[in-house]
């Protein structure tokens, strides 16, 4: 029992410990690692700790341990600091060796100085990443960590104590939050601030007493707007080298929320100018956003990191190899195909019994760029839904039950407003030395469904043309140019992008699919919220397993099945060359693997081939039909 | 409690004035610097003076003696034996020997004062009012160091002044670098002591720098170099002593603004700013980046003066780290607190705050670039803009960040920064010519090795071609046409018969359907050129590409932003969508394609920029399909103007064959299913590639030969004749140029000096290629593909078959015949048709009916079977 308090609530104290046991070589820093992994590896030991995902900040106990799902936003410049340093009493000049590792602040006792000139002192140098939320994580994501971690049993107190310390009427105002988030939601974008604010106000008051005016709270700097929850500086001590803008990060580290650090921010315009002048006249912007409030973005220092290859809480957290993730994918394979017939049934549904459509949603969701050949992104799937009703709530429901099956999604508004208005490339804000985010920052295999129904007239101005530039460029090499003022910068990405569009939509896509809606129901809204009503929960999460773990799966094609699908190109360019171009039989390719996929299978058979070619045929039949029927049109 | 805080105010200097005679303090306990760097000090271990590191000297010359002692100075405060009132241990300035030696011999070095140099940091000021006053302590210290016989070396490090100076001096002396290619060498005389001919120009033209190139201390001395990187703070100011004694001994007259300084630069080749540790904290060290940002000037006070108010005595106080300690007591008439600080007397010095931001190139991909903040000092302040690409040379400094007063606790990160002593800019010869050092990329010697040994085989070309974008299946000769745009021509220069340069750049325009995978092979040459710009016809516009005036919003200055094609000077400008360009942005791109230089006049800047690039444009034909029953002219629909400036026009289409199709088939599956160590092969490939091309660019200068020329001569006569026909792009002078400038790439292709004729043959092949004029029917001046597949165009093929069906028509009228004269039958055929039938024709109809087992041709008879 103690001992479970103990690395958790005082992570540092074992720190120290094995500090002291070893501080004569530096074997102890592997140490310390070595034994929070071994501790972390115990049965569920992951969801005692408390996660900064659900947990209020102020819940949770400083320098205790942490963890923190997030996605790379920004990559500060990696910082010098005292590995080791010496403290020295003045009076009996006893010296004590301290380490610096895992802690922003140099602490020493009352009657004891930093020795800073002391020989026994090492400089080590760790990198800080400045981290957000996933962005568009799904609510249900949100809630299962949630739940997973709620089933702690004992160390709920190592935070209880804290939380006694704070008023009760705090708490409520707390609770309360997230509901006034949700409704304010759906209002527009410019809420976050607005339900952060709130909260943050009172913090404010509460670390910086002096009651200084800020500008404006401080901007967290998310990718998207109306995102909430907490950014954080990470600092990561090994291997830094392999964590990149983007990546989705799971950190397990010391929380620090010493508001010295944020003290140090008030005094830096006081009395000291003439010591370092440049500091304080020139990047105050800097300043802000470099060491910003603890209490607002704490700093967390990594004892574990790594990256996930997905969000899904439902999944073991590494798919890739591991006996744990091979177990599981074999029980599921079982059931898969009835999941499959299932979601198809559902999915045409929602596409108001189109199952032409529903079947290349599936792919669309189960697909990943999978590789990089020179620029040439393989395994993309832009899918165009056209046909859509203009102006309805229909690609808006479509949207939330989409948000329900895949873990991170964001619904991007095609109006004028907002292609004018919103950022999209991050772009390099030098005065300030960050990042600053765009919608188009987003994690890999995150859903963004652009919604094209919702277009008006008008006119795009510079930013428009260059933001719908850009997206284009996502759909097609599946990278974004990032904007550093003096150059631009390419950051590969991997991102689901789904079309709604009245006609053909004005941005390149791999596959347009026209809506040939079966049903017309009376109310689509009505028909649509009882379809997601009557769908058991127990089926959903089928669906969002089956989602998750096909994207990871591995494909190859025997040699017999490559011969017979050459052969059949070139019978197919004999009887008339016009029928297939090479970039149909890209298509082609890309429609078999994933339909292979989607029944579990690793390989492609002859008969899957057959049926990817039918799609493909059913497919641009109706594409070609289109055409005609736009064509007559006057 | 406080003090200890800030390491830029320890206390130990000033507590020891009053008592000097307490030696307690040794240089190492300046804590000018993170520990760390103190590893290597151990055997000064805990503070306590240790006695000097030492080593017997041989040969102490008194005026070598006098300035080492400024360095070694916990060694003086033992040693010598009149406890002074002036403080011995602290370091005395190295540049002012003039100023406080009375004595010495070189007088005239005192004309010159010495200018203090914050660049080396703050820790190594002088007291100069302490040394006026002081002046017997010199002459002590010389005697007692004497005395002990021993060499000194400076605290903390294994530097002896004396040997240190004499060992640069000698390298003043005695250098010589025959076969160097530096810009700022051109004017020197190669075999004569380089750095004594810039001592001489510092006479001359009186600028109190001298630029040293670690590189050439390197060779002449490796330890000296060592030294300097690791001690920079002791050894440039050796160097700089070193340097004006030579000066003033050979020109004891000049008269200089202060004395030399000497600027390495170059050290330890360039560093990337990502591979920065803490081990290199306080060395010289050489990056690269991109200026980001300068601050505003700042003026920094360097002594500050006080004066009494009671007794209008006056005392300067030197800037010590950062800090001026205010005399609390005027020393003349000791009333306390009396002194006030008079701001217009005290000396200030220029600072500028500069944010280098990592160059895009040294990038590792995802992730986003390193800032690392800089400080110039003095005459480097306002040297370098936002933008400038530079290398800057300077010691890396890292210092404890500023602590809350009131707390004991430090924040434990230390603040980085550089202490710039050198700036070169990369970029800046680009808008005058060609800058050789940033295209000189370093190859090892292996790597030249294996380069040439690839230039050796005989297939290079057609390797060099299939690496090129392999995911883009065949088009050989469109990348073959590519990778010698990729190579270049060589650059000749006519301007003195007054034509100026001659183009070098190969412009490519890649005309075809649609989905020909034309964008991709832009992308992928984009990303593959070190400075390429990719754009697309349809969101630029004229401004976009060539420059635009802007106001800055930091300035608010009129700015110059500069466009694609100038951004792409010396790279290659990939235009996607060229067909999609608007008229007047197109035509910009007539001076850009033949003068190489764009005009500007707008906002009152008029000015001509270099725009030295290659376009490879990619458009789509006019009916967005190519249409085959129009000419390669009618389905291009470019100005006439702007098409003669490609060197090659190449057509993409379909060719619609059987093998081809089975190949592309197995190419795309392949391409789908490929495993990830033939991925990586290739990726190997693209290195080599890069290297490859890279040093043909920089080393390889191919001459025409004499066979050459005629080749060339010949083909250009065969073009004009061909290009007579309907509807063909006629050749005109230009395709002359461009046969020459594709003949040259092909040589470099070969790592070959000399152009051949294979080199010609070559460039007319490709050049013939990229038309399709091979394929194109010369009846009808339309391009048929399928000459290209059976050698034979559609309309002769068809006459043909017209042909043997009317011969079998008349065989078959003559009855049963089993035989007949061969004669006989072609005037029989010429006479019942009305076109003119030549002999060969008619063979070639007899032919096709023995393919078709119909009769069979013996000698002059022909049998039915």
């Amino acid at each position: 029992m103690s001992s479970a308090q103990d690395w958790l609530s005082n992570p540092l104290g074992i720190v120290q410990s094995i500090f002291d046991q070893k501080s004569t070589n530096l074997e102890w820093e592997k140490t310390v690692v070595a034994y929070f992994k071994e501790k972390l590896q115990e049965n569920d030991a992951t969801n005692w700790v408390p996660s900064l995902n659900d947990v209020p900040l102020h819940y949770l106990k400083p320098n205790s341990l942490v963890k923190f799902r997030c996605m790379v936003q920004d990559m500060f410049d990696p910082e010098f600091y005292m590995g080791v340093y010496e403290t020295v009493d003045p009076n009996t000049k006893a010296r004590v060796l301290h380490f610096g590792k895992y802690r922003d602040i140099a602490e020493c006792g009352p009657q004891q100085e930093v020795d800073l000139n002391s020989n026994q002192s090492v400089t080590l140098e760790r990198q800080t990443l400045y981290c957000v939320p996933v962005p568009g994580e799904s609510a249900w994501v949100k809630e299962t960590h949630a739940r997973a971690s709620q089933a702690r049993v004992s160390p709920s107190t190592s935070y209880m104590p804290c939380r006694h310390k704070r008023s009760f009427e705090e708490d409520e105002d707390m609770d309360m939050q997230p509901h006034k988030q949700k409704e304010q939601l759906p209002a527009g974008s410019s809420v976050c601030s607005t339900a952060q604010a709130s909260g943050e106000s009172k913090r404010l008051e509460r670390t910086a007493p002096s009651g200084q005016q800020r500008p404006s709270p401080l901007d967290l700097n998310f990718p998207l707007p109306g995102e909430k929850g907490p950014a954080c500086l990470v600092k990561v001590y090994e291997n830094w080298d392999c964590f990149k803008v983007n990546d989705i990060l799971e950190v397990y580290g010391i929380l620090s929320v010493d508001p010295a650090l944020s003290v140090m921010n008030e005094e830096r315009d006081g009395s000291f100018s003439l010591v370092d002048p440049m500091t304080c006249v020139d990047t105050t912007e800097e300043q802000r956003v470099h060491s910003p409030p603890a209490s607002l973005v704490p700093r967390l220092h990594a004892l574990l990191a790594h990256k996930l290859d997905h969000t899904n809480p439902l999944l073991p957290v590494s798919l890739q190899g591991g006996e744990e993730a091979k177990n599981y994918a074999a029980s599921f394979a079982s059931e898969l195909p009835a999941v499959r017939a299932e979601l198809l049934g559902f999915l045409t549904h929602v596409l108001l019994g189109d199952s032409l459509a529903a079947e290349y949603l599936i792919l669309h969701l189960i697909s990943t760029v999978y590789a990089r050949r020179d620029v040439m992104p393989l395994g993309k799937f832009t899918l165009n839904l056209s046909g859509c009703p203009h102006n309805s709530n229909y690609t808006e429901h479509v949207y939330h039950i989409i948000q329900q099956l895949v873990p991170s999604s964001y619904r991007l508004c095609m109006t004028l407003h907002n292609m004018n208005s919103l950022r999209f490339i991050p772009k390099k804000d030098y005065a300030a030395n960050r990042l600053v985010s765009g919608v188009l920052q987003l994690g890999r295999n995150t859903s963004l469904f652009v919604d094209e129904t919702v277009l008006e007239q008008g006119q795009l101005d510079t930013t428009g043309v260059q933001n719908i530039t850009a997206l284009g460029n996502l759909i097609t090499w599946q990278k974004v140019d990032y904007d550093f003022n003096y150059h631009r910068m390419e950051f590969p990405c991997n991102i689901n992008v789904l079309i709604t569009s009245e006609g053909r939509s004005l941005l390149p896509s791999d596959f347009q699919v026209p809506l040939q809606p079966q049903t017309v129901p009376p109310n689509t809204d009505e028909y649509l919220t009882n379809l997601q009503a009557a769908l058991p929960p127990s089926l959903l999460n089928k669906f969002r397993v089956y989602l998750t773990l096909l994207k990871t799966m591995d494909y190859h094609i025997s040699d017999e099945v490559t011969k017979a699908v050459e052969d059949d190109f070139v019978e197919m360019r004999k009887d008339d060359p016009q029928s297939i171009s090479a970039e149909d039989f890209h298509r082609m390719l890309v429609v078999a693997r994933l339909l292979s996929l989607s029944v579990g299978q690793a390989t492609l058979s002859w008969e899957r081939w057959l049926r990817a070619k039918q799609l493909e045929v059913l497919r641009t039949t109706r594409t070609e039909q289109q055409k005609c029927v736009n064509g007559n049109e006057p | 409690m406080v003090k200890m805080s800030s390491p830029t105010s320890t206390p130990s200097r000033r507590s020891k004035r009053g008592r000097s005679s307490n030696p307690t303090t040794p240089r190492s306990e300046d804590p000018k610097s993170p520990p760390s760097q103190k590893r290597r000090t151990d055997d000064s271990s805990t503070g306590d003076l240790q006695p000097m590191p030492t080593s017997p000297a041989a040969d102490q010359r008194s005026p070598n003696v006098q300035d080492t002692s400024l360095f070694s100075s916990p060694a003086k405060s033992r040693h010598s034996a009149p406890p002074s009132e002036f403080d011995m241990s602290s370091p005395l300035t190295y540049g002012t020997p003039s100023s406080r030696t009375e004595g010495t011999p070189r007088s005239a070095v005192r004309g010159t004062p010495a200018r203090q140099r914050p660049d080396l940091g703050s820790v190594r000021k002088g007291r100069q009012v302490d040394l006026h006053s002081e002046q017997p302590a010199g002459g002590d210290m010389v005697t007692s160091e004497q005395s002990m016989g021993q060499k000194l070396v400076i605290w903390g490090t294994d530097v002896n002044v004396a040997t240190c100076k004499e060992t640069f001096q000698r390298f003043l002396l005695r250098y010589i670098d025959p076969t160097s290619k530096e810009e700022e060498n051109a004017s020197l005389d190669l075999n004569e002591p380089l750095y004594m001919q810039r001592l001489e120009e510092i006479n001359v033209v009186g600028d109190p720098v001298l630029n040293v190139n670690c590189g050439h201390l390197q060779s002449f001395d490796a330890e000296l170099y060592r030294q300097l990187v690791c001690y920079p703070q002791e050894v440039i100011p050796t160097f700089d002593m070193a340097v004006n004694e030579i000066f003033f001994d050979r020109y004891p007259d000049s008269i200089l603004e202060h004395q030399i300084q000497v600027r390495p630069y170059n050290a330890l080749k360039t560093k990337n700013m990502r591979s920065l540790n803490p081990e290199d904290i306080d060395q010289l060290i050489t990056i690269s980046g991109m200026v980001i940002r300068t601050s505003q000037l700042i003026p920094e006070m360097q002594e500050a003066f006080f004066k009494c108010q009671v007794c209008a005595f006056n005392t300067r106080v030197e800037i010590d780290r950062g800090r001026i300690a205010e005399p609390a007591v005027c020393r003349n008439c000791n009333t306390t607190h009396s002194m006030a600080l008079i701001h217009n007397r005290s000396v200030f010095s220029d600072k500028q705050m500069i944010k280098l931001q990592e160059s895009p190139e040294d990038m590792p991909a995802g992730q986003t670039p390193h800032t690392t903040v800089l400080y110039a000092h003095n005459d480097l302040v306002d040297k370098v803009q936002p933008g400038d690409r530079v290398n800057i040379t300077g010691i890396y400094r890292a210092v404890p960040m500023r602590v809350n007063p009131r707390q004991s606790n430090v924040k434990s990160v230390y603040k980085t920064h550089i202490d710039a002593i050198h700036f070169r800019k990369t970029d800046e010869k680009r808008l005058h010519g060609i800058d050789e050092d940033s295209e000189q990329k370093l190859f090892t010697e292996e790597r030249v090795q294996v380069l040439k040994e690839l230039a050796a085989k005989p297939d290079i070309y057609e390797r060099l071609s299939s690496a090129l974008a392999p995911s883009i299946y065949e088009h050989e000769d469109i990348k073959k046409g590519i990778l010698l745009q990729l190579f270049g021509g060589t650059r000749k220069d006519f301007s003195h018969t007054g034509r100026g340069n001659f183009r070098a750049e190969i412009n490519i325009l890649l005309c075809g359907d649609p989905g020909t995978s034309k964008s991709q092979l832009l992308q992928y040459v984009f990303n593959l050129v070190p400075r390429g710009q990719y754009t697309s016809g349809k969101g630029s516009s004229a401004v976009g590409l060539t420059a635009y005036v802007m106001k800055d919003p930091e300035t608010r200055q009129l700015v110059l932003q500069t466009g694609a094609l100038v951004l792409s000077d010396n790279g290659i400008c990939c235009i996607d969508e060229f067909d999609k360009m608007s008229d007047s942005t197109r035509s910009v791109l007539h001076e850009v394609m033949e003068q190489q230089t764009l005009s500007i006049a707008k906002a009152g800047i008029i000015c001509q920029l270099n725009a030295r690039t290659s376009v490879l444009a990619a458009a789509n034909p006019v009916e967005s399909q190519w249409n085959p029953k129009k000419t390669t002219i009618e389905n291009i629909q470019l100005p006439h103007t702007l098409l003669s400036r490609f060197d090659l026009i190449f057509l993409m289409l379909d060719p619609q064959d059987e093998a081809y199709d089975r190949r592309l088939a197995h190419h795309l599956v392949a391409l789908y299913y490929q495993s990830e160590e033939q991925m990586e092969e290739e990726n190997l490939d693209m290195a080599v590639l890069k290297d490859y091309i890279a040093y043909a660019r920089t080393y390889i200068n191919p001459r025409l030969s004499e066979e050459a020329s005629q080749a060339l001569i010949e083909a250009y006569v065969d073009m004009r004749k061909i290009g007579s026909g309907r509807g063909m792009v006629s050749a005109y002078p230009r395709q002359l140029e461009s046969l020459i400038r594709l003949a040259e790439a092909h040589s470099k292709v070969r790592f070959s000096d000399k152009v051949e004729t294979i080199d010609v043959e070559e460039a007319k092949r490709l050049h013939r290629e990229a038309l399709k004029q091979s394929a194109t029917d010369p009846r009808t001046g339309f391009v048929d593909i399928s000459i290209l597949t059976t050698g034979m165009s559609a309309t002769a093929r068809k006459r043909k078959e017209e042909l043997a069906k009317v011969l079998k028509k008349l065989i078959q009228t003559k009855g049963k015949t089993p035989a007949m004269k061969y004669q006989q039958l072609f005037d029989d055929l010429r006479g019942q048709s009305d076109a003119a039938i030549t002999k060969d024709m008619f063979d070639e109809a007899l032919r096709a009916l023995a393919d078709e087992d119909y009769l069979t041709v013996t000698g002059k008879t022909v049998r039915l079977l």
